[in-house]
């Protein structure tokens, strides 16, 4: 089985069976991870390149330890120790490195459609780490992973996504992914966090938290990026902990067994109050330790393998 | 391009290959204390569920048994990019005889395989090899302890091992296509 394609830029333009492809295989590498040698000779003689233009914690070690597992060579370029600091565009960084002859690039970009705009120029295969606003492939698929091993499936469920919408490339990769597969999706927010153009994407708006969360089975609760209060998008942290905070209370209104995710960084006492961040049903740690499976399956389908190996 | 297939086993021979391998396991390990059987995915693990089951029944000792998925250790990248499985061995390996169980034994690079595997999820106090059919034509150092039937064939010959858990029969046929 392999994926039949250089890239993965987005969820936008995966099929469910690609997307379904990658957390099977994600299920069977977590089971490496819980090993005492996290090792396997997969990737040996792979090189892997990770070009961070926008600080990550997660993400970065998430791609870096996944390749490391799989046996792949890793090196990490951050712009303020490197040459971008003396002005080299992003198309000269990138066709110096490939010169270096790495099986794959791993870009965080702030630009939207980076990571398309260099795989286009490069024969490596390109991984999207988060780019503008447009996706976050990688996040998406450890967030459906988790839901997937709680609740057995994905298709039928009702997903709400909380939060700052407008500006998450979370949010829009956990849209595709999820409706591809079948469940329903709802955003949820201040109406000055909502996208106008939701009215066009398969979800449900919500600007009342409570409805919002009426029912459903998985609550995605997005930080809020506390710069935006400058913008006047909302009054204050506390005011807006008041009205849309995710609490034991307000969840209350979903499912009983329903579960709660965060993409991490989280602001405690601001979009998710640290009783639920702490409790049973969040799985924020769960999500870390799938988020290497999932890139670790990423990466093993994108490069393991020869490109043009018969499927057997 | 033509197909000749024949019966080399049926459920019978099947059955009694695998009590005289569960006898033979016992034997040589004078009961079946610290064992542990781990099939190799996918006709390894039922054959090694059965064994298990087998040698309970001789030695009234439950042996653990699980399964290995070794997609990740071949060596054979160039050419196939195989799908991945689960491995679920539910004991611990340290300090155990592990008896590996597959159901044909060919190049030997599958067993190779399987103990890089194993040697990577801890130190068992000692490896052995047991296969339902020994098809010959070794590239590798490798032999097994218990072999259920010896099956001379040629490269073109396949060996197609059904099981009742997964073919719903119990029947081993060589296959030989003619072109």
């Amino acid at each position: 089985m392999a994926l039949k394609r250089k890239d993965i830029l987005g969820l936008q333009d995966m099929s469910a069976e690609e997307i379904e492809l990658i957390l099977e295989t994600a299920l069977s590498f977590k089971d490496v991870l819980g090993r005492e040698i996290k090792k396997v000779p997969t990737l040996r003689g792979r090189s892997v390149v990770t070009l961070f233009y926008e600080p990550s914690t997660r993400t970065r070690t998430s791609f870096e330890l996944a390749a490391k597992i799989l046996s792949a060579d890793t090196s990490s370029i951050s712009p303020s120790t490197s040459a971008v600091v003396k002005g080299e565009s992003l198309k000269d960084t990138v066709l110096t490195l490939q010169a270096m002859k790495p099986d794959a690039f791993i870009i965080r970009h702030q630009a939207s459609g980076a990571p398309g705009f260099v795989a286009n120029l490069v024969n490596a295969s390109v991984i999207n780490a988060g780019d503008g606003m447009h996706e976050h492939p990688s996040q998406a698929l450890l967030d459906m992973m988790t839901i997937l091993e709680k609740k057995k499936q994905i298709s039928g469920l009702t997903v709400a996504i909380v939060g700052d919408i407008l500006h998450s490339r979370v949010a829009r990769s956990n849209m595709w992914g999820l409706t591809k597969l079948g469940a329903k999706v709802r955003f949820v927010g201040p109406r000055t966090l909502i996208p106008p153009e939701a009215r066009n994407l398969p979800v449900e708006v919500y600007t009342d938290l409570e409805e919002g969360l009426k029912g459903v089975d998985v609550v995605n609760v997005l930080r809020i990026q506390l710069e935006r209060m400058k913008k006047g998008l909302f009054p204050t942290t506390r005011e807006y902990f008041n009205l849309f905070g995710v609490t034991k209370e307000r969840l209350k209104a979903a499912k009983e067994d329903s579960i709660v995710l965060h993409p991490g960084p989280m602001n405690r006492g601001v979009e998710i109050s640290s009783e639920v961040a702490d409790c049973e049903e969040s799985m924020v740690t769960t999500q870390v330790t799938n988020g290497v499976a999932v890139r670790m399956a990423m990466l093993y389908l994108l490069i393991g393998g020869a490109q043009d190996a018969a499927i057997n | 391009m033509s197909e000749q297939i024949s019966q080399v086993m049926d459920a019978d021979d099947i059955r009694r290959a695998l009590t005289r391998i569960a006898h033979e396991i016992t034997e040589k390990n004078r009961g079946a204390e610290r064992l542990g059987l781990v099939g190799i995915r996918s006709k390894g693990a039922p054959i090694a569920d059965r064994l298990a089951a087998l040698i309970e029944q001789i030695e009234g000792t439950k042996v653990p048994s699980g399964a290995l998925d070794i997609s990740l250790y071949r060596d054979d990248f160039n050419t196939r990019q195989p799908s991945v499985g689960r491995t679920e061995i539910p004991f611990d390996v340290n300090g155990r005889t592990i008896i590996l169980v597959d159901e044909v034994i060919y190049t030997g690079r599958t067993v190779r395989c399987a103990l890089d595997a194993l040697m990577d999820m801890g130190r068992p106090s000692a490896i052995q090899l047991a296969v339902l059919i020994d098809r010959g034509h070794r590239e590798l150092p490798i032999r097994p302890d218990y072999v259920g039937k010896n099956l001379p064939t040629a490269h073109k010959e396949m060996v197609d091992v059904h099981l009742q858990e997964m073919d719903g029969e119990d029947k081993v046929y060589i296959v030989k296509h003619d072109k």
